[in-house]
């Protein structure tokens, strides 16, 4: 059923004229990164977060709850022994989708150090991309 | 005779053998059904048919589950606390998850039959629909139509030239070659030397610069094809296995009215049993029963049981993972085998159907390599003037999925009408309002539908499937069918089949 899975390219759009004719529009669109193919192209750790982490995690990362929920990583003990956090965005867990075909190393170690030192969260140890090509084995 | 149809190609459409006999006196056994989707209410009514005494839980405060359809006065609230209120003109909609039905998904249409549930034609392939790669053609969408015979013509024409160059003469004998030849000619609308060119062979394909018409000036002019080299490099050739594919080939059907027909109408028959607003918190299980803890969504505090002699359980794995369930230790690590994909639609409706009054385009899909990746014309109310909906992005899996997800819905709807708008310009004058579900963030699902891996499946799928002492699971993620309805009232049916089988001998 899937597409198939271009190579990967980025659109970087602006605040675009059009939108301020909408009745709906949005007020003071940031400047927001598309990927193009099946893999991520946003390469910092924040930003990998903001588009990718916050879809189920939520902006402050406080996590939802539903019939089910999502854990908050705000304040999180789990977070203290990296390894757990590479092998989550590796390999997925329950519902999580794995993302170890989706960003590179150097995309992983970057989110996972972004949430190591953010949200409450002050782990010094830095994360490589060494780190993550060792956990995928 | 099974076997005869079989060697026909008759009965090959579908595992689906006609409407499940559960034979038996089932002596009073008591059922309890977990979710109030196509699954559980189909676990339910023929059990109850069966003799069974049956109850549903259901999450939401109406049936269907994921059979889910958005019309104007809806509201709907997303994980993360952002409602939206749907606007849409009365009588518009979107279906945010299932939107399609492939007409050899034979038990679905088997219960539309049954329940009154009329279809009407959704059109997967419109010739006039677009293609659109960014960055190819100046940034113009191409008709579907003009790919697909200038891809097919130029192929064709390679072919028949390394035919005449005898270099398939070990392939292909010589009598073969002749006939491949006059195949080419008429598949590829080549010329008699056998050439793909701007006339009126080719335009009857791909069509025309100027259409036949009436009177003085009717003569028609053909178009010029587009590049081979074009075509190829821009990759738009990746589109069209959407009209090659098992899944998407002709006919394909909705219901009339918006996808959640079919859910109201399973609800008709066994609304009675289902408890709304029941989020249900452990399953647990001896060997004289099942309990079920459950609090009321309102009132969340006061713990609730429910007790049967058995369980069908439909929540999706993305939930049921998280709960204590009282399985076995195999099952358990089944459930906790399948992540959720992330799906996002988005509709959009408009001041008036311009992409039927501008361009002709009537029903079916257009295809983008943008963000959105495609933009969906109604398949219904043709021809109407006023106003329309436009599903305005469906994005299944993938980068992009996951970007739209973590928008707020506001932006989801200004980015899809940012897109939308470099494919059909119209947007900008004609937009009015939309509406945005993301799968990842629906209360009820936490994700569009299971995604099992190969691996995933060899390990885990028939474990998933067991009957584990009074627990049976059911639902697409309990078929081989992922995110369709189909195979969630196939799993469904396969599961009180077992079930009865167990109970007849108990």
């Amino acid at each position: 059923m899937q597409q198939s899975r271009p190579s990967s390219r980025t659109w970087r759009l602006g605040a675009a004229a059009l939108l301020a004719s909408l009745s709906a529009a949005v007020s003071a669109q940031d400047d927001r990164t598309f990927s193009s193919g099946y893999r991520f192209v946003e390469m910092t750790g924040e930003e990998l977060f903001a588009n990718v982490c916050q879809g189920c995690h939520m902006r402050d990362a406080g996590g939802a709850i539903g019939a089910g929920s999502y854990p908050s990583l705000a304040d999180n003990r789990n977070l203290e022994a990296a390894g757990y956090p590479i092998s989550l965005v590796v390999n997925g867990r329950r519902g999580m989708p794995p993302f170890g075909d989706m960003m590179t190393d150097g995309q992983i170690a970057a989110v996972v150090n972004y949430l190591r030192t953010h949200f409450g969260n002050s782990y010094q140890d830095v994360v490589t991309a060494k780190d993550v090509r060792d956990a995928r084995r | 005779m099974y076997h005869a149809m079989t060697s026909l190609g008759f009965a090959s459409e579908s595992p689906y053998q006609g409407p499940i006999k559960l034979e038996g006196d089932p002596k009073g056994a008591s059922v309890l059904v977990l979710g109030a989707g196509l699954a559980g209410m189909t676990a339910a009514l023929e059990l109850r048919n069966a003799g069974y005494k049956v109850q549903i839980l259901e999450f939401n405060n109406r049936p269907g589950g994921r059979n889910w359809t958005l019309r104007g006065g809806d509201s709907f609230t997303e994980l993360g606390g952002f409602t939206q209120t749907c606007d849409f003109e009365s009588g518009l909609y979107i279906n945010p998850g299932p939107w399609r039905i492939p007409y050899h998904h034979r038990a679905l249409l088997d219960y539309c039959r049954r329940l009154g549930v009329s279809l009407e034609p959704f059109i997967q392939l419109n010739y006039n629909a677009l293609i659109h790669a960014s960055r190819a053609f100046g940034g113009a969408p191409q008709r579907i139509r003009a790919i697909r015979a200038d891809f097919q013509g130029q192929v064709s024409e390679l072919l028949a030239k390394v035919t005449q160059q005898g270099r398939l003469d070990e392939a292909v004998t010589r009598e073969d070659q002749e006939i491949l030849l006059q195949a080419l000619r008429s598949w590829g609308a080549l010329d008699r030397d056998y050439r793909y060119k701007a006339n009126l062979i080719s335009a009857q394909f791909r069509g025309y610069a100027r259409a036949p018409g009436g009177g003085l000036d009717a003569l028609p002019l053909p178009g010029e094809p587009l590049a081979l080299s074009d075509i190829l490099k821009s990759r738009v050739w990746r589109y069209l296995l959407n009209f090659a594919n098992y899944n998407f080939q002709t006919t394909m059907f909705q219901p009339v009215g918006g996808m959640d027909m079919i859910g109201k109408a399973f609800a008709r028959e066994v609304g009675d049993l289902i408890r709304y607003n029941c989020k249900v918190t452990r399953i647990q299980q001896n060997d004289r029963g099942v309990t079920v803890s459950y609090v009321d969504t309102a009132s969340p505090a006061a713990v609730r049981q429910a007790q049967a002699d058995w369980c069908i359980c439909t929540i999706p794995l993305s939930i049921l993972s998280q709960l204590p369930v009282d399985v076995s230790a195999a099952v358990k690590s089944a459930i906790d085998a399948v992540p959720y994909a992330g799906s996002v639609k988005i509709g959009l409706q408009f001041k008036r159907r311009f992409w039927e009054e501008d361009e002709a385009i009537y029903g079916g899909i257009s295809y983008t390599d943008l963000p959105i990746r495609q933009i969906a014309y109604p398949n219904t109310g043709f021809n109407r003037s006023g106003r329309g909906v436009l599903l305005g992005a469906y994005i299944f899996d993938g980068a992009n999925a996951y970007e739209f997800t973590a928008m707020t819905p506001a932006e989801r709807v200004a980015r899809a009408i940012e897109f939308g708008a470099m494919i059909h310009p119209q947007y900008a004058a004609e937009y009015e309002n939309g509406i945005a579900v993301a799968w990842h963030r629906v209360p009820f699902a936490l994700g569009c539908s299971g995604d099992w891996s190969e691996e995933a499946r060899i390990t885990h799928y028939r474990n998933l499937c067991q009957i584990d002492g009074r627990i049976a699971l059911a639902g697409e993620h309990a078929s081989a069918l992922p995110a369709w309805q189909e195979g969630a009232i196939l799993s469904s049916l396969d599961a009180i089949t077992r079930l009865h089988d167990r109970v007849m001998r108990t």
